[in-house]
């Protein structure tokens, strides 16, 4: 656009701004003036958006905080007939319901493409994030006061510090004037009054955020021509023992992390094996198709989400009893017409499965298509929990955890405490014997495969949290599944809990060192050498029901 | 074991291919389609397939080609990469098909390529690639890596001011000679090789803690960071998760991706790559009228107005409107005459640039960056002023700097300039 055009466009705007002065609430120049200057953000590009918006937060009008953290949220429209500008309420949602920029209050709404959405980029975001949050210091959410301190401390100025000095006498909150005071050392240390600084870096040495860490590391960093920042020997040596307090403390976090990443992995390895546990484990059948039983799991969930779409977290909750029903209907249905009549030929049965499993996944593939599925994370599970700034937990992977050791909770007490558990045993003990006692054998091998199967589409409402949902989900975690099984030893559920959660923290303890390949490749050789000297794996069955196996 | 079952299962795909060939009519030009309809790649290359049998139906509507009519002969690799040089064969030496639109994976195209170098065939390749490769019988529609990384790392270095670089991908040759070109350009740029972290990991990997931890740790040093990731299709969706619940989001460590388009994002939760870069050729999301009237065209055919266009569906576009000037011009389906016509030609694509065959068999293309919206599609952030011819063998390895690839003069695809001998085609 020429600089005429866009002359003329702001003219056109500030007539028709005053013309709806006439009528509505009377504007003040100050109000035009912000009017205007938003009008620009239309055809802008998103460099000068940037501009635009800071000479909109130095105009100091009231309205500029809504209006930016708007554009901040994706949230600012203008409307195609009239050029006007407006917030609206929901983003990405039919019809929009608008908000005007000046008063806050609702102007009615409007169909989605009437409208056209002001785009911003990464960069543009991360300057407005930082504007906004000098608004939110003010907030009186305590959260959003914290969030904004740490946003702000990316990028420290002088009118900031003045900023967080006044909000420091004004701030009650403990947890907040902790992190304002941790904000003020670290701008402290750009000063030139030596004692000041030694103490900003006392105070800092407790902190373990990275943009502390950097901003000391700065004072001790070798610049190009070989000289330091930092003149006084002094606060050099107080920089350092910080750096190597902040250094100790974030590495320590780091070893619990890993530690974290590895169980949420072995627990993803339990959920995956504990379905085969029991079909391969506790009857001796070689499933191959264990992997496309789980995707069956992935694909309900999938299904119900998309029978419920406005509520994710409760169709997750549904899903799993459906899953459960889909795969464990399916294994009755594979054990009745093909696996019962090869029971004892372990071979065929390896081929027959094998078979069903591609099976399986072309029919999925013809019924839903080879492309993925999208399963949307409930609000809940997404995000993480931050325990300081240097560890967070990621929600998914602690409900995870909790899911495999309910899952296992559940499958101990049907083994142990129910009728069908009691059959499950005894017929794997020593078949003749139950079946002399009365048990119907056949119909224990039904349900018991029933329950396997049943098990690993649970498995699967839990890895559609996790991965992709496709007709391959399966294949990628089959192999896993029988590793933690052997590993284990067959017929032991307890062997398989072991084994999963060890064989993960093993892996994730590698990963940094040796890459994800080849982690992969030493848990594999060690468990081939390991099998080696305990055929049997880690808890092998014992009596004489098991000699006879 | 598995191998062989799967081997039987394609054998008897095939079985059923050539019966239903041989009762086919007689007087119709053949074109070959090599894509997997099973296994790992079909999510990707059964909409490659329909893309062709759309453009053949559409050609066949307007009266065929020379006065014949175009018949499709489908075959399925299923994902099974010697399966593929074993259907190639076919194609070429049962079918005597005309020309062949197919592979996806590297690894694919590597295996057929003999087998179209020996029987004298004509394949148009419609994927993105490593480059260091240029085959008389091949006519790359996808982008070469100056057509695609250089200029997406070009634009994270000057409009988004990144310093430090994580080169993330799976383990396979495409990553691997991509992150060298990639890694010798930064390092040409000045960058220091303690800001370049190179990682691989296996396809379909789904455990990403630890190395998004690593790329956190690795972008809190304070310089702004970025992530190039040519991470394969599957594994993608278990990577951003992992971004998005540790919280590294697009405004702080942005990652741009070369194998994510459309077609990916149609099938997952897009939540947490709101934001993050992919750099293509084309982007659905492009308003040209040419781009318009292609995605009505493909929902009508596949009865689905849902369905995504993407970035090789519109290099199979490009390809089979040259393949059909090419016809055209040498008057005849010899695949001799018509890769001797190829170079030259033009064909508009469908961002309203014009698509050229260069003497070195790759396409000139236009480049675009996008930020991934909450609907699936990308907001274009940057684009190349006009189009950049495709450069077959990277200038930024020791090894290929001075090789040259030229079917018109020098006739070669591996021309030393310093040395002035042609290995002939001779691929490392």
């Amino acid at each position: 656009m020429t600089r005429l055009t866009r002359v003329r466009g702001q003219l056109i705007w500030l007539l028709l701004a005053l013309g709806a002065a006439g009528f509505a609430t009377a504007q003040t120049p100050a109000d035009t003036g912000f009017l205007a200057t938003l009008g620009e953000l239309r055809e802008a590009a998103y460099a000068d958006k940037a501009a635009i918006a800071e000479r909109l937060t130095q105009s100091g009008h009231p309205a500029v905080r809504a209006a930016l953290t708007a554009l901040l949220e994706d949230r600012m429209y203008y409307r195609n007939t009239d050029q006007k500008i407006f917030l609206v309420k929901n983003g990405d949602a039919d019809p929009l319901v608008l908000i005007d920029p000046l008063t806050q209050k609702e102007a009615g709404s409007a169909p989605a493409d009437t409208l056209t959405k002001i785009s911003t980029n990464n960069s543009l975001r991360h300057t407005l994030r930082t504007t906004v949050a000098h608004f939110s210091l003010s907030s009186p959410d305590r959260g959003v006061r914290i969030d904004a301190v740490r946003d702000v401390m990316r990028s420290l100025d002088e009118a900031t510090v003045v900023l967080l000095r006044e909000r420091l006498r004004q701030e009650s909150d403990p947890g907040v004037k902790e992190e304002i005071e941790t904000c003020l050392a670290l701008a402290s240390l750009e000063g030139s009054d030596a004692a000041l600084k030694l103490d900003a870096l006392r105070k800092l040495s407790k902190s373990v955020n990275k943009d502390v860490r950097n901003g000391i590391a700065k004072l001790v960093e070798k610049q190009a021509d070989g000289s330091v920042l930092e003149q006084d020997a002094k606060v050099r040596q107080a920089a350092v023992s910080a750096l190597d307090a902040i250094d100790g403390k974030r590495s320590f976090y780091a070893g619990i992390e890993t530690l974290f990443f590895g169980l949420s992995m072995g627990s993803v390895l339990v959920l995956i094996a504990i379905g085969l546990a029991v079909t391969f484990g506790v009857m001796g059948v070689i499933n191959m198709a264990h992997g496309e039983l789980m995707m069956l799991g992935a694909y309900t969930t999938y299904v119900i989400q998309s029978a419920m779409p406005g509520h994710i977290g409760l169709s997750l909750f549904i899903a799993i009893p459906a899953a459960f029903l889909v795969s464990g209907l399916t294994g009755v249905l594979m054990e009745r017409t093909i696996i019962r009549f090869l029971y004892g030929r372990p071979l065929e049965t390896l081929l027959a499965t094998f078979g069903v499993s591609l099976v399986l996944q072309q029919t999925v593939r013809s019924v839903f298509s080879a492309l993925n599925r999208s399963v949307i994370t409930p609000e809940w599970m997404s995000g993480s929990m931050r325990i300081n700034d240097a560890l967070t937990i990621t929600y998914n992977r602690l409900s995870i955890i909790i899911f495999t050791l309910l899952v296992f909770g559940v499958i101990m007490a049907i083994l142990k405490r129910t009728r069908l558990g009691l059959d499950i045993r005894a017929v794997s003990q020593n078949r003749s014997m139950a079946k002399a006692m009365g048990i119907r054998t056949e119909w224990v091998d039904a349900m018991t495969f029933g329950l396997g199967s049943g098990i690993a589409g649970v498995a699967g409402v839990a890895l559609s949290q996790l991965t992709n949902v496709g007709p391959n989900l399966g294949q990628a975690y089959i192999i896993d599944s029988f590793m933690v099984v052997v590993f284990g030893g067959v017929g032991n559920l307890w062997g398989s809990l072991i084994a999963g959660v060890s064989m993960g923290v093993f892996n994730q303890l590698l990963e940094p060192f040796a890459g994800a390949v080849l982690a992969k490749i030493v848990v594999l050789v060690c468990l081939i050498l390991f099998i080696q000297i305990r055929p049997k794996g880690l808890f092998p069955q014992a009596g004489r029901a098991a000699e006879d196996k | 074991m598995k191998l062989k079952i799967t081997c039987l299962t394609a054998m008897l795909l095939a079985a059923g291919v050539i019966l239903s060939n041989a009762v086919a009519a007689q007087d119709t030009i053949k074109i070959g389609i090599l894509h997997s309809l099973s296994g790992t790649m079909a999510i990707s290359e059964t909409t490659l397939k329909d893309t062709i049998l759309m453009m053949i139906d559409a050609q066949n509507k307007k009266g065929g080609l020379l006065g014949k009519k175009l018949e499709a002969v489908v075959v399925d690799p299923a994902s099974n990469w010697p399966l593929f040089a074993e259907k190639a064969a076919q194609l070429l030496e049962k079918d005597k098909v005309a020309v062949v639109f197919g592979c996806w994976t590297s690894v694919s195209r590597k295996s057929v390529l003999p087998v179209f170098e020996k029987d004298n065939g004509l394949l148009f390749y419609p994927v993105q690639y490593e480059g260091e490769e240029s085959s008389k019988n091949v006519i790359y529609t996808g982008a070469a890596p100056n057509q695609q990384a250089i200029p997406a790392v070009d634009y994270l270095m000057k409009d988004v001011g990144v310093k430090r670089w994580v080169l993330e991908g799976t383990d396979y040759v495409y990553p691997r000679t991509t992150n060298k070109i990639l890694e010798a350009y930064l390092k040409s740029k000045g960058v220091k090789a303690e800001d370049i972290s190179i990682n691989y990991t296996p396809f379909g990997h789904s455990d990403w803690q630890s190395r998004v931890a690593a790329i956190k740790k690795f972008g809190s040093a304070g310089k702004k960071t970025a992530v190039v990731s040519t991470i394969n299709g599957d594994a993608n969706v278990p990577f951003y998760k992992e971004l998005g619940n540790q919280k590294i989001s697009a405004e702080e460590i942005p990652v741009v991706a070369f194998s994510v388009g459309e077609e990916e994002l149609s099938g997952l939760d897009t939540k947490p790559l709101l934001g993050h870069l992919a750099a293509w050729n084309y982007f659905q999301s492009i308003n040209t009228p040419a781009n318009k009237a292609f995605i009505d065209q493909w929902h009508a055919f596949i009865k689905n107005p849902k369905r995504t266009t993407n970035d090789p569906m519109e290099a199979h576009y490009i390809g089979f409107n040259l393949w059909v000037k090419a016809v055209q011009k040498a008057k005849t389906t010899e695949v001799e005459k018509v890769i001797a016509a190829l170079p030259g030609l033009e064909t508009p694509n469908l961002t309203g640039g014009i698509a050229k065959v260069l003497p070195n068999h790759h396409i000139t293309k236009p480049v675009y960056i996008g930020e991934v919206k909450a609907n699936g599609q990308f907001n274009t952030v940057w684009k190349s002023a006009g189009t950049v011819p495709g450069d077959a063998w990277s200038d930024f390895l020791p090894g290929s700097k001075d090789i040259e690839a030229d079917w018109v003069t020098l006739k070669c695809g591996n021309y030393n300039k310093v040395t002035k001998k042609c290995s002939g085609q001779n691929y490392k």
